[in-house]
């Protein structure tokens, strides 16, 4: 019988549920890493009992961990990120020009068929790759020396490359997302990179239209149309159907078009989910009111999935890595929240129901859809 | 032997006894030390004072013999009861909220 592995990151550990292809009873694990930040753990799609996870804190910095046992056991790999070659500088809040540091990983990416392939997203913002399973990491400093790069800055949550996307058809092709730089494009497996955010429009920076210096939040790939994106940004819901060559936007009837995360139905191209957010300085739901967001129609169309969730003095955030989804039929939705909560539904978001409720807070959420 | 105490975290990362004991080759130094805990407990590495630069992190602090030794050039002896085993080497996750 099928099983789900749901992987939780919190700002004080990792915890992993597991139930069987109902996914009504479920099991917690954990906390794994107890005191440590776990900003992102994920499972390698080419062997699923191969797990990463980036453990950090602030007294003792960066430590990899990964598993050969779907989690049952865990052990420290390298945890060396240094750039290469010169490091230079971005812009710091108050504009002037900032050296390149390296603080922490914030997302893990396995390669879609090699489990001792990973790539590392970090902050400041670079792209690490690792080919030994994760003992060795070596930047792809394309990104980072592109000619743009002297003008990024950082966001609230400092300059992060949060978002790592493989097209499975073109295995050259990358995609990654910096706050607040934008979105990025590689068409030679990192050798090469170029802004994709054409049709990007943020009122918060000097021309709303720039090449760079969007805070892009996420973006979303359905595997079966790799050339249809959809993301997250600052404020906006946006979509492509060009690879990010131009971008629309998709916000339509949403209370509010700020969040974090974003993500597909695992069978359905065009269902599309959001958790909107207040306001870039209110990080809760409108209203009080936790409410996922789901389009058919592959956006401008939304409508509120309300049923098992708080919907009066609810006023959690959701983060950016924290929504997953899983391939069963039907497909399961999973989020976490600020407060401590990891919700579940079995079917596509039409109900939901805690799986537990007082975590640490929550950074991120990824599903396993076991055999 | 020098005895070294570490913090609960790195304990747990290296899977070793809250307290090790280790033989440091030639003078006992912070820079000798940490070379033998790292070589000991690779997990250790870079979390105690940075990979390239090998600067203790801002928030690690080195105590012994009742004395903040954090300051102290990485190559300077360190003191005869730390280097003989009486006293304790203490690596300190800094006094921080969070």
């Amino acid at each position: 019988m099928s099983a789900v592995r749901v992987l939780v990151g919190t700002r004080k550990g990792a915890f992993i549920l597991t139930a069987d292809g109902k996914r009504e009873r479920w099991d917690v694990s954990g906390p794994h890493f107890p005191g440590w930040e776990i900003y992102h753990m994920k499972g390698s799609p080419a062997d699923p009992d191969r797990l990463y996870a980036s453990q950090s804190s602030g007294w003792f910095g960066q430590v990899i961990q990964r598993s050969n046992d779907g989690g049952a056991t865990w052990a420290a790999v390298g945890n060396q990120f240094t750039y290469d070659g010169p490091t230079g500088t971005h812009l710091w809040y108050d504009g002037t020009p900032h050296p390149w540091e390296f603080a922490r990983v914030w997302h893990l990416e396995p390669s879609l068929t090699d489990p001792d392939t990973v790539y590392a997203g970090v902050e400041d913002a670079g792209l690490f790759r690792s080919t030994d399973g994760g003992q060795t990491w070596q930047e792809l400093p394309a990104l980072r020396m592109h000619e743009s790069s002297g003008a990024w800055a950082p966001g609230a949550g400092g300059m992060c490359l949060h978002t790592i996307v493989q097209d499975p058809r073109e295995p050259g092709r990358l995609f990654v997302a910096i706050s607040a730089a934008g979105a990025f494009r590689s068409d030679d497996a990192g050798e090469t990179w170029r802004p994709v955010n054409r049709g990007l429009h943020s009122k918060e920076i000097p021309n709303p239209t720039a090449e760079v210096g969007h805070c892009v939040h996420r973006i979303a790939m359905h595997p079966s149309r790799p050339n249809v994106l959809f993301m997250q940004k600052h404020w906006d819901v946006m979509r492509s159907d060009d690879a990010g060559e131009s971008w629309l936007e998709v916000s339509g009837n949403l209370p509010s078009d700020f969040g974090f995360p974003i993500d597909v139905h695992a069978h359905e191209p065009e269902t599309i989910y959001v958790v909107p957010i207040k306001s870039d300085s209110e990080h809760y739901p409108p209203e009080g009111m936790l409410r996922m967001y789901r389009s058919r129609t592959g956006g401008n169309e939304w409508e509120a999935l309300t049923k098992g969730l708080p919907q009066k003095d609810c006023y959690v955030n959701v983060l950016r890595d924290a929504m997953a989804v899983d391939s069963l039929d039907s497909c399961g939705v999973y989020f976490g929240t600020t407060g401590g909560q990891v919700y579940a539904s079995a079917n596509a978001g039409d109900s939901w129901a805690p799986i537990v409720r007082d975590l640490p807070p929550v950074l991120s959420v990824e599903v396993q859809t076991l055999p | 032997m020098i005895r070294v105490v570490l913090p609960l975290h790195l304990a747990r990362l290296a899977q070793s006894e809250r307290e090790v004991r280790l033989d440091v080759t030639g003078q006992a130094t912070q820079r000798s030390l940490l070379d033998a805990l790292e070589a000991r407990y690779p997990a250790l590495r870079g979390t105690i004072r940075d990979h390239v630069t090998q600067e203790r992190r801002s928030l690690v602090r080195f105590f012994a013999c009742e004395q903040d030794l954090s300051h102290e050039p990485p190559d300077a002896p360190l003191p005869e009861a730390v280097a003989t085993g009486t006293e304790p080497f203490m690596v300190v996750g800094a006094m921080a909220g969070g």
